[in-house]
């Protein structure tokens, strides 16, 4: 049997990781603490797409490859498929996540989830929220760039996160 | 079923928790360690900021450990560092430590953990030279020991990527804060 670990030591070095960036190693450069993150995951999608495909053959199409990472990859890392796969058939897939996984055991700084909000701050909380939401999906939009690269596919991955809790992979293949 | 209160054995928990495939984790761990190397070019920057990335992981930790295994307050340092091994590392990282090369006056201890998931797959090149590969661990353990009033020194004395037999963190008991209850009353 595959060795296992408790998700709570994921779910802290993942916190930690992206706290460590956002507020020692890059604090107030948020674009550089992205893309550090960003590489971060894009090493972990790479060697594990190179683990998960050892014993497969290649795949025939962009498609083929999409649907293994929305299907057995989604299914290895998150414990479930993506529930939804749209294509324009021009290169751009969105992969979406009714509820993916590591936005909903994030832990919201308790100072932003519970203040009793009046409007301004309100917007400003949300607006905090968010940032540090999206501080947390550079990694798993590197994961899925470094799986697809791994298997021929370069593209460039964003997260769309205006349906909380679902999320969506916006995946652009470089022509 | 043990009866409710009563402490739980690392075995219990770590079957009743929500697991994830190890490889996920460990290759993570992995790519965080070979960016920060980049990043901070310092090997020993790195060996620092693993360790403080450990402590903040550790007193944020001790809560669920707390909650989850029923521990109540261990008697003295040598109960705790028991605790440690057998329940700690195993409900966490599904494998149990021991405890071993107590000092006369019971606040210095070795703990050896022969199996680590996190070296799974990991070779270090020798510009890696100095490396705590796995620094983290004495991190989490320091900063867990401090949210219920040990304050520690945990450092490596054998490390299988640099060719030993096991891997043993020396945890050494600087004070302890009596009177403090660190837990809160509707836990």
């Amino acid at each position: 049997m595959a060795r296992e670990v408790s998700e709570s030591c994921i779910d802290s070095l993942l916190t930690e990781m992206v706290s460590s960036y956002c507020n020692r190693f890059d604090a107030n450069k948020p674009e550089l603490a992205g893309r550090r993150i960003e590489a971060i995951g894009y090493q972990v999608g790479h060697q594990l797409a190179e683990r998960y495909t050892m014993e497969r053959p290649r795949f025939s199409d962009h498609l083929e490859a999409i649907k293994f990472i929305c299907k057995d990859f989604w299914s290895e890392v998150f414990k479930k498929q993506i529930d939804n796969l749209k294509t324009n058939h021009r290169g751009t897939f969105v992969l979406q996540d009714n509820k993916f996984r590591w936005l909903a055991r994030m832990s919201v700084d308790p100072s932003i989830e519970n203040v009793d909000l009046s409007q301004d701050t309100s917007a400003l909380a949300e607006n905090k929220a968010t940032q540090a939401m999206g501080m947390h999906l550079y990694f798993p939009c590197g994961i899925i760039r470094g799986a697809l690269s791994n298997l021929g596919i370069p593209c460039a991955v964003s997260a769309d996160i205006s349906n909380l809790p679902a999320c969506s992979f916006v995946v652009r293949i470089k022509a | 079923m043990a009866p409710p209160g009563a402490p739980r054995s690392g075995d219990a928990i770590f079957a009743s928790v929500e697991r994830v495939n190890a490889e996920l984790f460990t290759l993570t761990y992995g790519a965080i360690v070979r960016q920060l190397l980049t990043d901070l070019e310092e090997v020993e920057e790195v060996n620092k900021q693993l360790d403080q990335m450990g402590y903040n992981i550790g007193i944020r930790l001790v809560d669920e450990f707390l909650a989850k295994s029923n521990v109540t307050r261990c008697v003295d340092f040598r109960e705790t560092a028991e605790v440690i091994a057998k329940v700690g590392f195993k409900m966490f990282l599904g494998v149990s430590a021991s405890v071993t090369n107590w000092d006369a006056d019971g606040t210095c201890c070795s703990i050896i953990l022969e199996d680590n998931p996190l070296v799974d797959f990991v070779e270090l090149p020798d510009t890696c030279q100095g490396l705590y590969y796995c620094n983290i661990l004495s991190g989490v353990i320091r900063g867990a020991l401090e949210m219920v009033s040990m304050k520690t020194e945990v450092t490596w004395a054998r490390d299988m990527l640099r060719g030993d037999d096991a891997f043993e963190l020396q945890v050494k008991l600087l004070k302890q804060v009596p009177e403090e209850y660190p837990y809160k009353d509707d836990e």
